[in-house]
Formats: C-alpha cells, structure tokens, sequence
C-alpha cells in the first residue's frame, strides 16, 4: 500500500526528518517570493538534478507523482498564451512543478515511522490542550489498519451488488458500506475498553 | 472517549476507502469524487468536532506520504499543488457541515444534512479551494472561480446524496448519527 517513498534508498533517508521538512518550508517560501524568470528556471534545474542524482530508478519513480499537475499547466500554459503574458506564464509553471516536486521528495526519501515522529513533536504544544499522544498515535494506527479492511468490505459489497445487478453499484453501495464503518466503530471501541481504554496506555 | 476515537479513526478511513469508488469524471484538474462525499457524511453523521477531526486524521495520514487520496495521490506535494486549497478546507467543510446540522433541528434530516452540506461542502469549500487555486495560479478570485465552476453541479448532486444517505442512516443505526443524537454521555 505505502508506495509513494522512494524505491532506492537515498542518502536523505538518513537526514533528520524535522530539519528536511524545516528545509522544505524554507525552499517554498523562496519559491513563492521569487518573481524573476531566470531565478525560477535554476530553481527548477537544481530540483531536477536532486531528482536526476539518486539514479534514473529513482527519477522516474519520482516523476509519476507530478503528472497531477498536468491539467494545471495545460490551462495557465493556454490562459497566457492567450493574454500574451508569457513570461508570467513561465513564471507560474516553472514555480508549481518546482513547489509540488520539492514537497514530493520529502515524501520519497522519509520513512512513515520518522513522519510519525515529527507529527509526535509537532503536536507537543497541543498536549496542554488535552490532546494525549497515544491517543493521536493510536488513532493513526488505527486508520492504517482499518482502510485496507474497510476496503475489503467495500469490495465484498459492491461484488454481492454486481452478483444481483448488471448495473453498476456506484453510490447505492455507499449506505451500507457507512452502516459497516458505524458498526466497526462501536467493535473497536469496545475492544478498546476491553483492553483497559485509553488510560491505563497513559500510565505506561 | 474509545468510541469518539474508534468513530474518528474509521470514518477517516471510510474517506480513504471511498476513494476506490470509480471516479465521476466532468471534466480535468480537480479531481471529483465519492472522497468529497465522505467528507460531507463525517459532518453530517459525526457532526462538527468529530467530523472535522476525521478529517483533519485523514489529511494528516494524507501528508506523511500514505497514497489514501483518490487516485492513489498522498504526500507533501498535494499541499503546494494548485488544488491544495480544496483539500485544506476540508475539515473546515466537515466542522461547517455538522455545526449546522446540530443546529438547524426544526426540518426534516435529510433536508437539513444535504442543505448543510452544500452550505460546508460547496460554499465553504469551494471557498478554501478558489483562494488557493489563485494564489498558487496568480489568477484573479473571479478568474479562479471560473476555472472551478463546472464542478460544482456533480458537488451539489453529491450535497443532496449525502442528505439522502444521512436520513437512511438515521433510520439504519438511530445512535450512530450523533450530529442529531444530542449528547453522548458516558462514551
């Protein structure tokens, strides 16, 4: 399911995951003050030689993700075309692909488990706001596990409609597949409390 | 306390999965489809502070990297895309869509849930969306808002879905849907 971190291990694997996502508000801030053409076409250079440097693998493993943008670029390329602002035209791609590119390989090169950690730092400040750190940890645990299930029973529900039906399910599945969600939800919760509830997890 | 966190956890994950839901395709760029739905449904059924936290718990798996979105898109970049806007109104959406549903108590539910689901899950959506859209695109609001316009009919379409579906629900599992439940004592 996790296929969005990079196929080879790169040497920012190692790098603190807190000082790279610092480094990648930095860059973005840059980025979006910078108005001349020039600058913005070195910038996209150097992400583009980030991309190239850990090896063709990982360059087209990185690049699958920045096809998204393409109907943004289409448009803006058309818009100015059209107005006959080129150059801001330029401008405005060169800065998308670099600003969506650069936050992409942050995701490539950081495992979950240091996301997990910077996320754990982040909302430090929001434990005096009554916000346990299991509980968040868990949560996200919990939403790891329990999509590839809830997707299972979606399939199963759309496969019961298709043995009935030569339609397609579309949205009529949707209900049901709530009523599974409500009704997982009041058996992992009273797994939970079986299992001692949130409490007894604080004191350890 | 387990309940609130178990009903969070697994609507974030309902979002996820709906996902997987065929895409309605109009048109390009912002992609539509069933996730929006779900974001509606976690106000509608959750109600504000559970379906905004829902939410929130989604987009943040969202941006340590898990391809949860449509499409299988996840990561950072997704937030400094054109379309970031849209995904960070969300929860806003969500908080919006279940903070009138808990309120608006004289009409029928379903009138009520799709009524604030067009209220969170266009207006203050589409709110989110637009600005984002002409800051990373340096178009003008009224510009942005043309680029996005078709869209909007497959949302309201979606808007009354999700009032349909949150009056079933109301009759399938009548404690589940806690925007309406009044409140939940000793979870």
């Amino acid at each position: 399911m996790i296929s969005l971190t990079s196929p080879v291990k790169t040497k920012a694997h190692d790098w603190p995951a807190a000082a790279k996502l610092a480094g990648l508000c930095v860059m973005t801030m840059i980025l979006f003050f910078i108005e001349d053409l020039a600058l913005q076409a070195v910038f996209f250079c150097c992400v583009l030689v980030l991309y190239a440097l850990p090896g063709s693998r990982f360059l087209r493993a990185g690049l699958g993700p920045l096809k998204l943008l393409w109907p943004f670029i289409v448009i803006v390329a058309i818009w100015h075309l059209w107005t006959n602002e080129i150059a801001l035209g330029a401008i405005v791609i060169l800065r998308l692909v670099s600003a969506v590119a650069l936050a992409n390989l942050m995701t490539m090169t950081t495992r979950l488990s240091d996301m997990i950690d910077v996320v754990r730092s982040l909302t430090r400040p929001l434990n005096q706001l009554g916000l346990k750190p299991n509980v968040l940890e868990l949560a996200i645990a919990l939403v790891i596990r329990l999509t590839p299930v809830l997707v299972q029973k979606g399939t199963h529900l759309s496969d019961a409609w298709r043995a009935r039906s030569r339609r397609k399910a579309g949205w009529r599945i949707i209900l049901p597949f709530t009523v599974v969600a409500l009704d997982d939800a009041d058996h992992v919760a009273e797994a939970l409390r079986a299992r001692g509830g949130f409490d007894p997890l604080e004191s350890t | 306390m387990e309940k609130n966190v178990a009903l969070i956890a697994l609507f974030a994950a309902l979002i996820a999965a709906l996902g997987l839901i065929p895409k309605i395709t109009l048109g390009f760029g912002v992609p539509i489809t069933a996730q929006s739905l779900g974001v509606m449904l976690c106000g509608t059924v959750l109600g504000s502070k559970r379906g905004g936290l829902a939410v929130l718990l989604f987009l943040l798996l969202v941006a340590m990297g898990l391809p949860l979105l449509s499409g299988g898109r996840g990561g950072l970049g997704l937030f400094v895309s054109p379309s970031a806007g849209f995904l960070i109104g969300w929860p806003v959406a969500a908080f919006a869509t279940g903070w009138i549903v808990e309120h608006w108590r004289g009409a029928p539910l379903a009138l009520v849930a799709g009524l604030a689901s067009m209220i969170g899950g266009i207006i203050v959506m589409y709110a989110f969306g637009i600005i984002g859209l002409s800051i990373a695109l340096e178009k003008t609001l009224t510009e942005a808002t043309a680029l996005v316009a078709a869209f909007i009919p497959a949302d309201v379409l979606k808007a009354a879905l999700a009032g349909m579906l949150t009056a079933a629900l109301a009759k399938a599992r009548p404690a589940s849907v806690l925007s309406r439940a009044g409140t939940i004592k000793a979870l």
